[in-house]
């Protein structure tokens, strides 16, 4: 047999079984709070989330709503059992149940953890002077899944929190998704060169002029007619003799559109495409840069920039007239 | 009286950097990713973002501001989906969904410019009287 790839595991038994032997398990054995509930801590809570319900901090409000004194956020069960800085800091090398599986799933490759799912139920309101204690088990460990952020498990332990008489006070499911970051594509990189233009024998002088940063109009060399884009014929007189006049770079902004789809990987969307009347009189179809599509009215004055885009394309861009380059 | 299908006000909420710092410490949590640019940016994210027991925070603040003082909150479900980035607006909107007795469950949206933040559910006891 060939040797699986290095973080193949998801058809392993036996890694499969290692996992399983977890579910119905303790993670974390009932571990208390370092504090009992207490109105410092509420205050730090009620001021930072921005809370305005009285019934957190002023005990006239909370006898009002008939309870007997202030009563801690419900959300705020969670916060008595965290760890605190200096553990989170500086997390110490006791091997727990709840380190070995986080060292068997990165074993299988899923490294990355996020957490997707809180379903917290509340069977007392919490008043100062409780001691809250959690205890978590791992409720169920999920096969290995295809998922936005890459490959990965999702892992449901339930988080049972008790005072001090051991009387449940809340329990917490709680779903994580461990997973195989993704190998992203070295980021900011173009991924793809510009799309080609069609280029073809009446039409090379223009994207051969625009590599030397010259743009240029096409003139009927009969009667003077100036077109684009570049054809044979001239559409007044029918004359197939022409040159060519370089413009002088002024514009003004005759239309555009922000494009926002279909994104390519050669733009950076959203983007600008403008249709431009050279002061020369005729019109271009180009992008526009340095500008804010809020910033856009029709008729405003444009400037001539260059894209060198790649070694084989140079295209005419338009950017502020007001703007030195 | 609720009842099924009412609507709740909805809330902005400004996700400001000194809110989502300052909210994460206030609950304890000093995973560097919600307070640290640098480092989150090293693991993967674009910048530092909310925890999750401000998101739980937010939206029980949410159905409590609407239910009053009264209300006790019995259940907070919620699955979470777009981060809440720094700079970003969160606006929570809801729904009640169920009434027995004196239980209310209001169905709960929070959408970032990315997306869903979170969504769920929060159920509330009220009074037997309400005022």
């Amino acid at each position: 047999m060939s040797a699986p790839a290095a973080d193949s595991t998801a058809t392993d038994p036996a890694y499969e079984q290692r996992l399983a032997a977890f579910v119905g398990t303790e993670l974390q054995p009932p571990t208390p709070g370092p504090d009992p509930v207490n109105v410092p801590m509420i205050r730090h809570w009620v001021e930072a989330m921005e809370l305005t319900n009285p019934v957190h901090l002023d005990a006239d409000a909370a006898r009002a709503t008939g309870r007997a004194d202030v009563v801690a956020p419900a959300a705020m069960v969670q916060a008595w059992v965290m760890r605190g800085y200096a553990a989170t800091v500086r997390p110490t090398a006791s091997a727990g149940r709840f380190q070995e599986l986080v060292d068997l799933l990165a074993e299988g490759g899923y490294t990355s953890v996020v957490a997707t799912d809180s379903d917290l139920e509340i069977l007392r309101e919490l008043v100062p002077g409780d001691r809250v204690s959690v205890e978590e088990v791992v409720e169920e460990i999920g096969p290995e899944k295809r998922t936005g952020l890459g490959v990965g498990r999702f892992v449901t332990t339930l988080k049972t929190y008790r005072d001090a008489e051991g009387e449940v006070v809340a329990t917490q499911r709680w779903r994580t998704l461990r997973f195989r970051p993704q190998e992203k594509p070295a980021p900011a990189e173009p991924t793809a060169v510009r799309p080609r233009p069609a280029i073809n024998r009446d039409n090379a002088f223009w994207f051969d002029a625009a590599r030397e940063h010259r743009l240029v109009v096409q003139r009927c060399s009969d009667c003077g007619a100036l077109r684009h884009p570049p054809g044979p014929m001239c559409p007044e007189c029918r004359s197939l003799a022409w040159d060519t006049v370089t413009a002088g770079g002024e514009a003004v902004l005759y239309s555009w559109v922000v494009a926002h789809h279909p994104r390519h990987p050669a733009f950076e969307s959203p983007y600008l495409v403008a249709v431009v009347e050279l002061a020369e009189g005729t019109r271009l179809i180009t992008n526009l840069v340095d500008l804010d599509a809020a910033d856009l009215e029709v008729g405003m004055p444009l400037r001539l920039r260059w894209l060198d885009a790649d070694p084989d394309l140079t295209l005419p861009v338009f950017g502020p007239a007001d703007q030195e380059d | 009286m609720s009842a099924v299908g009412e609507q709740l006000p909805q809330q902005q909420v400004p996700l400001t950097r000194t809110f989502i710092v300052a909210s994460a410490i206030a609950s304890r949590d000093f995973q560097d990713v919600h307070h640290d640019p640098g480092l989150a940016v090293e693991r993967g994210s674009k910048d530092v973002f909310m925890n999750i027991l401000t998101s739980n925070a937010l939206a029980e603040r949410y159905v409590v501001d609407w239910a009053g003082p009264s209300a006790r909150v019995r259940r907070i479900k919620i699955r979470l989906g777009a981060p809440n980035y720094p700079g970003d607006t969160m606006v929570l909107s809801g729904e009640v969904v169920a009434v027995e007795g004196t239980r209310v469950e209001v169905a709960v949206r929070g959408e970032n410019s990315l997306g869903t933040h979170l969504s769920g559910a929060v159920t509330v006891e009220l009074p037997e009287s309400v005022s």
